[in-house]
């Protein structure tokens, strides 16, 4: 555990953390970013949260089943997602241009963008940016735990 | 002596190295681009996705992404079974 | 005019990986000169694919319709995962060998006994 000053800036940024994570997954298709970074930084939240708090507090916020379940939901609707498009092929973008959920059709050229484009996307985008930060956050929370076992010997 | 004959490998693989590098087709021109001008120019249509390297990781070259997820899995895994021992 | 700068700093950034990992005995400095030689790596992918005068390839609210090569860039971003992922592997490696043998010298660990 750390001193007071950088547990209390912890607990101001830890949630902006997590929503400009979730705001990078989100937007992976119009601007620079997608699944895999936004995990990535979401990840980095919980690796501030264990520095700051040490193991045994950060335990109790952040199960590890909880991210084990959450890391084999998205990995399933990764492929589940893919198996979908199956009618045409796999990984067949089959939601780009229908007019339904992130149905619009694009403009062609520079264009300030929409969200609701894109199709399949970003659905996998999510499913990979849940995966990535479950995958990244059970791996940091698992060598923090290693490392302490290692201590107390 | 192993140190020595270490360093001789190591100097003649940079030399290699050093020499490919100054000998490379200039910077700022690249060689073979016509993939990358269709993905450029068919992006937009093809998926309706206005990022273009997001377009290629998720629909051109989803299996490279599903494999890329396999390799994360398998690590997630191998490392909760190098601590497992641990936990009595 | 840099000429063929970037490719060299990456040659340069990849000789100093392996020197690293030939010479370094301490496992902490062996997974950094592993990582080293894979940021050469994606660095020499990176900059394989740049067009001079280009913007990154993304057309929200792009300035030009010139940009340069995406698939370098999607491929790196594989890489990267990757590389994350096989450091992770590696690192608790290194912290089980440090202990069970009580030392981070790769020399000092002779008997790889389970």
């Amino acid at each position: 555990m750390m001193s007071k000053i950088v547990r209390t800036i912890t607990n101001i940024l830890y949630s902006s953390i997590l929503i400009f994570g979730f705001y990078i997954i989100m937007h992976g298709h119009l601007t620079p970013g997608g699944g895999f970074q936004g995990g990535a930084v979401v990840a980095s939240g919980i690796a501030l949260v264990l520095i700051a708090y040490g193991y045994d507090t950060a335990k109790d916020w952040i199960k590890k089943s909880n991210l084990s379940i959450l890391e084999s939901i998205g990995g399933l609707a990764f492929i589940g997602v893919a198996f979908l498009g199956i009618g045409t092929t796999f990984f067949y973008n089959f939601l780009a241009n229908s007019g339904t959920l992130f149905g619009n059709p694009t403009v062609i050229g520079i264009n300030p963008g929409d969200l609701n484009t894109a199709g399949v996307l970003p659905l996998m985008s999510w499913a990979v940016g849940l995966k990535v930060l479950a995958g990244l956050g059970s791996i940091i929370l698992l060598m923090a735990y290693g490392i302490k076992k290692g201590d107390e010997k | 002596m192993k140190k020595y004959v270490a360093l001789a490998a190591l100097l003649v693989v940079s030399g290699f190295f050093l020499l490919s590098a100054i000998e490379m087709h200039s910077f700022g021109s690249p060689a073979e681009e016509d993939m990358d001008r269709y993905f450029i120019e068919n992006a937009q249509e093809e998926t309706s996705t206005n990022n273009v390297v997001t377009s290629i990781v998720f629909d051109y070259r989803g299996f490279d992404t599903l494999g890329e997820a396999t390799v994360l899995f398998t690590a997630v895994v191998g490392v909760s079974l190098l601590f497992r021992r641990l936990r009595k | 005019m840099i000429g063929n700068l970037p490719f060299v700093a990456c040659a340069v950034l990849i000789i100093l990986g392996l020197y690293t990992l030939i010479f370094k005995r301490n496992l902490i400095k062996i997974v950094i000169g592993l990582n080293l030689v894979q940021c050469g790596v994606n660095l020499f992918l990176i900059t394989l694919g740049y067009k001079s005068d280009s913007i990154a390839p993304i057309y929200t609210m792009a300035g030009k319709e010139e940009m340069v090569l995406p698939t370098p860039q999607a491929l790196t971003l594989t890489s990267i995962v990757i590389g994350l992922a096989t450091t992770a592997l590696i690192l608790s490696f290194a912290i089980l060998i440090y202990k069970h043998y009580k030392t981070a010298d790769a020399s000092k660990v002779r008997r790889l006994r389970g």
